[in-house]
């Protein structure tokens, strides 16, 4: 079995094998993490650039860590610092970097569509880190088996995100994720956050938090990203921690046994109060470790992957 | 594929598979400080008939972990395949043991040189000792086998097919010619 593409650009029209694969795979990987020596030499002598035009924590760290745990080499470019501040054009920043030879490019954008623009001057692998508002499909990935690992399935879940869905890379690469595996998928949120068409993707769209946490299995509660001009959306950040933020009370009162995740930052208090992060409900540093079994998985499967 | 002979049938691999037990108490001097590695995918089903065979002539059942070495391999970048990964589950330490490395065929000797290296990743054992049911020869690396089911002097045309009844439709082990370009 291999992926049926060299890159992973997003998880829109990705065939529900593929993803069963990388699912799969990735529990290889997640055993992999627990061992004394959490290393295998499978990727020796492939070289992996992490190309992050926007600021990063979680991912970048977690993609360094799965490339440096398959003994591949990898070199790190971020936007500050660079020769992008002397005006080299991106194409231009690629192709040199490209020229020291490079296997696998991971890729983060503020503009979407760019990991596919990369396919096209690149005969590296791209795999996309988020791009602009597009997708962000390893966060997906990783959001699913988690879900998985938890509940023992994916089929006829109902699954509901919470949020600036707007804004959310992360929401559209796990509606078209989860949707491919035959979960339900819901969105809710205030509708200033909730674009319309989503509707024609088949996604169900909730005003009401309480009936959304009624009716789902799980809550994938999304940051309110105060940099991406949130702001302009709500009245106030209290005005929408008391309408859509998930408390204790909430769960109590609505679904005790809904599962609660979050793909991190969180702002406490926000779109989760400080003891539903906290608390047992949530699976969120889960999250983090699956996160480095994922993008273990994809770059094995696309680093060894036979034409 | 034609088959060419049937080497092992059903009663002489389990004569075989005692005998390979008795082989690993004695040259351990008891079961005590043995433990017992299947290598994916018939190896495991292997080790768990020596576990049951060692069971019964020790009243203790050795621990048993199964090992997936793909991750380990050296043909990721000439094979035209890529080979399927599924997980290990060694659920004890190695640390200070006598680990008995189980597979159905010795070949080439490389899945082995890939199975020393992922054991070593999970700890230190005592020693690494290696079964297997059938050596048929052409090494390409410094290797042996500690105990040996039965040696198969095979040409390259040849294949060594063995079947378990864990997830084929009999026990048996038969030489087969295959085309090779």
């Amino acid at each position: 079995m291999s992926l049926s593409s060299n890159h992973l650009l997003g998880l829109h029209e990705v065939p529900k094998e593929d993803i069963q694969l990388i699912l799969d795979t990735a529990k290889t990987f997640r055993e992999v993490l627990e061992r004394p020596i959490k290393k295998v030499p499978t990727l020796q002598g492939k070289t992996i650039l992490n190309l992050f035009y926007e600021n990063s924590t979680r991912t970048r760290l977690s993609f360094e860590l799965a490339e440096k745990r398959l003994s591949a080499d990898t070199m790190n470019f971020s936007k500050s610092g660079s020769s992008a501040a002397k005006g080299e054009s991106f194409k231009d920043t690629v192709l040199n970097i490209e020229a020291m030879k490079v296997d696998m490019i991971v890729v983060r954008h503020e503009s979407a569509g760019i990991p596919k623009y990369l396919t096209q001057i690149s005969d590296a692998n791209i795999i996309n880190a988020g791009d602009g508002r597009h997708e962000h499909p390893t966060q997906a990935l990783l959001d699913m088996y988690s879900i998985r690992e938890k509940m023992g399935k994916l089929e006829g879940l109902k699954v509901c995100i919470v949020g600036d869905i707007a804004h959310s890379r992360v929401a559209l690469s796990n509606i078209y994720g989860l949707q491919a595996m035959g979960a339900k998928v819901s969105v809710c949120g205030p509708s200033t956050m909730i674009p319309w068409q989503l509707e024609s993707l088949g996604v169900k769209i909730y005003n009401n938090i309480d009936k959304a946490m009624e009716e789902s299995d799980v809550l994938n509660v999304l940051r309110i990203q105060l940099e991406r001009d949130a702001g302009v959306l709500i009245p106030s950040v209290r005005e929408y921690h008391n309408y859509y933020g998930i408390t204790t009370e909430r769960i109590e009162k609505n679904n005790p046994d809904i599962l609660i995740m979050h793909p991190g930052p969180i702002n406490r208090g926000v779109e989760l109060s400080s003891e539903v992060a906290d608390g047992s409900s949530q699976i969120i540093l889960n999250q983090v470790t699956n996160g480095v079994a994922i993008r273990m998985a994809v770059l094995y499967l696309l680093g060894t992957r036979s034409e | 594929m034609d088959i060419k002979a049937k080497v092992i049938d059903s009663v002489g691999l389990d004569r075989t598979t005692t005998r390979l037990a008795h082989e690993i108490i004695e040259h351990n001097k008891g079961s005590e400080n043995i433990v017992l590695i299947g290598m994916r995918t018939r190896g495991e089903f292997l080790a768990n008939r020596i576990q049951e065979k060692i069971a019964a002539i020790e009243n203790k059942k050795p621990d048993l972990g199964i090992l997936d070495a793909t991750l380990y391999r050296d043909d990721f970048r000439t094979r035209l395949k890529q080979p399927e990964v599924s997980v290990t589950d060694i659920s004890f330490d190695l640390t200070e043991k006598d680990v008995i490395l189980i597979d159905d065929v010795l070949y080439t000797g490389r899945t082995v040189r890939a199975a020393l290296d992922a054991i070593v990743d999970l700890g230190r054992p005592n020693t690494i000792q290696f079964c297997v049911l059938v050596d048929r020869g052409h090494r390409e690396m410094p290797i042996t086998a500690d105990y040996v089911g039965k040696n198969i002097p095979t040409s390259i045309n040849e294949e060594v097919k063995v079947k378990m009844i864990e997830i084929d439709d009999e026990d048996a082990v038969y030489l087969v010619e295959t085309e090779h370009d």
